[in-house]
């Protein structure tokens, strides 16, 4: 497939945005809990509208994408059948609660609503737990938009949700991990740990998809294609001599030593440099923590256009030469 | 209920582009048009098509068979473009089972062309929006027409006959017949999208020419062999000939 430009910066930009609430609101609950050490001050307000930020810019970039953006309210209408239709539900919602959690604490307009045993429950922290639902639920749509395309084998596979849901989490953490730093008000210990275990996990996980794609046969050829059972078939023409949308839009023309070094480059980049960097970082390390996230997000950019090229549309057998 | 589709027979389709350049006129000017070309006059000319007629050599030289491989939108019963699209403008036709695209609702996200393995829809560039094959559905129901012309462009553009249009759900249909004589198959059966349109496959025409086609055995001429004769030691009456 060729990469989808819009798609890939909007799929990492809410990934972020996605594991950065998560990252805060799950720290708050881990010292509700006596887990984890109070912040001397509370940052959670501006997490979450740096949260919203990156959700709103992956909805932007998502408009280019389209053919006719204008129409794009119409895209919520067929939410039964398909995971993009559940996405444009699901990022609207996320983006939503996460705004209101933000507000209702700058506001300060946050009250509470009840007790459940000895914990105060605020209305923010009740907004935030639906966050929390349409976050998860975010990731599963995005990541099923691919994985539900059973012809793209390279994305139909589970492996497809989870490397959306740990690279997401991932560079969210390890946004934490630098906010922490900048703020100097705690959670470092936590975020940079999740962080490093995300990003390790991400790592394991996208390796074995890369590794379950090396594998892969089509199950389509030439023969099924046109049905013609001769094991000697050459195509001499392809009904068109400028291309097409079908040479256009399913076909990339990187070589493969352009593809090992953009594949090197992610898997160092996005996943092993940020690691090693968080692992000696610490709360002050405030560069190691920048170049350790400018890193991942530039390796995670890397990654999304892989994963684009990686994917091999069964159509392209019907296009093997021009003339 | 009713399955239209086209059945083309790849024994006699020869490969010369009538259907794709009928099937770009009507439609350009019809309910599905304009489809845009890009430089249609220059080196590189690039357009929407709905049909395009691709080769493929079979076989090593010289033993060997050109094939000529019309393809369109293949109209699935089990259509993978259709439950993915977002909007609900790409639909199935209860009634008649042809696979549309609703224009107004189009938001041109290339989805469904994702999921269609067979490549059968295009982004029109002018008007931004899916377009592919309608199986001529501003045609087929056209009462103006007389009907006999109340068939998709290319069927009746075909010089060899090499398109049948039809419902492959009537087993009397002409489609049908032509399916089950000839073995019609559908592309990439692999996926289950179960192809409406079919295809007939190249098939060898042998005519058994038997001795006694070619002479008679019978011929009563050649039984009694030789008919009145003159001797040849005596001239004829008029000197000349001579049986």
């Amino acid at each position: 497939m060729k990469p989808a430009f819009s798609v890939i910066f909007l799929t990492t930009l809410i990934g972020a945005g996605q594991g950065l609430f998560l990252a805060y609101y799950s720290a708050e609950w881990l010292v509700t809990l006596n887990m984890l050490q109070p912040p001397t001050s509370d940052h959670s307000a501006e997490a979450a509208l740096l949260a919203f930020a990156l959700m709103a810019a992956g909805l932007v970039a998502s408009f280019f994408h389209l053919g006719h953006p204008e129409r794009a309210w119409r895209a919520a209408a067929m939410w039964r059948t398909s995971w993009l239709s559940r996405e444009v539900i699901a990022l609207p919602l996320a983006m939503g609660t996460v705004l209101v959690f933000a507000l209702l604490r700058l506001l300060e307009i946050d009250f509470e609503v009840a007790m459940l045993g000895r914990v105060s429950l605020s209305l923010s922290t009740l907004v935030g737990f639906a966050a929390v639902l349409a976050v998860v639920a975010l990731f599963a749509c995005t990541a099923m938009i691919y994985a539900s395309l059973k012809f793209l084998r390279q994305w139909h596979s589970p492996l497809t949700v989870l490397n959306f849901f740990l690279m997401g989490t991932a560079s969210g953490f390890t946004l934490a991990t630098l906010l922490a730093v900048v703020h100097q008000a705690g959670f470092f210990g936590y975020f940079s740990g999740m962080a490093i275990f995300l990003t390790l996990a991400a790592l394991i996980s996208r390796f074995s998809s890369l590794a379950r794609n090396r594998r892969l046969r089509s199950p389509s050829t030439l023969q099924s294609a046109i049905g013609v059972h001769h094991p000697n078939i050459r195509q001499i023409a392809q009904g068109a001599m400028g291309g097409s949308f079908n040479t256009r839009a399913f076909m990339h023309s990187y070589g493969p030593s352009v593809l090992l070094l953009a594949r090197r480059f992610f898997l160092v980049g996005g996943f092993v440099l940020p690691l090693l960097l968080l692992f000696v970082s610490d709360a002050d390390s405030l560069l190691l923590c920048a170049l350790a996230l400018s890193l991942q997000f530039l390796g995670l950019l890397t990654e999304r256009w892989y994963f684009f090229i990686e994917a091999e549309h069964p159509q392209n057998v019907y296009y093997q030469m021009i003339s | 209920m009713t399955q239209l589709a086209l059945v083309i027979d790849l024994n006699t389709c020869v490969g010369c582009h009538a259907c794709v350049t009928s099937c770009k006129e009507w439609n350009t000017s019809g309910d599905a048009g304009p489809m845009v070309d890009r430089n249609p006059y220059g080196a590189e000319p690039t357009g929407t098509f709905f049909n395009r007629v691709q080769t493929f050599e079979v076989g090593e030289f010289p033993n060997t068979q050109t094939v000529h491989f019309p393809k369109s939108c293949l109209h699935c019963e089990d259509p993978p473009c259709v439950p993915v699209c977002p909007t609900g403008a790409s639909y199935k036709r209860p009634e008649d089972g042809i696979v549309l695209v609703d224009y107004d609702k189009c938001i041109g996200c290339e989805y469904c062309s994702w999921a269609c393995p067979y490549g059968a829809r295009e982004i029109d560039e002018q008007q931004k929006v899916m377009k592919k094959c309608t199986l001529c559905v501003d045609r087929i129901y056209d009462e103006s027409l007389p009907e006999r012309d109340r068939k998709p462009v290319c069927v009746l553009s075909c010089p060899t006959s090499a398109r049948i249009y039809g419902d492959i759900h009537d087993p009397e249909s002409e489609a049908s017949r032509a399916i089950n004589a000839a073995g019609g198959y559908q592309l990439m059966p692999e996926w289950g999208t179960e192809p409406a349109n079919h295809y007939l496959p190249r098939r060898k025409v042998n005519i058994a020419v038997h001795e006694e086609d070619l002479q008679r055995v019978d011929n009563p001429l050649r039984k009694e062999d030789r008919g009145p004769r003159a001797p040849t030691t005596r001239t004829t009456l008029d000197d000349s000939t001579s049986w």
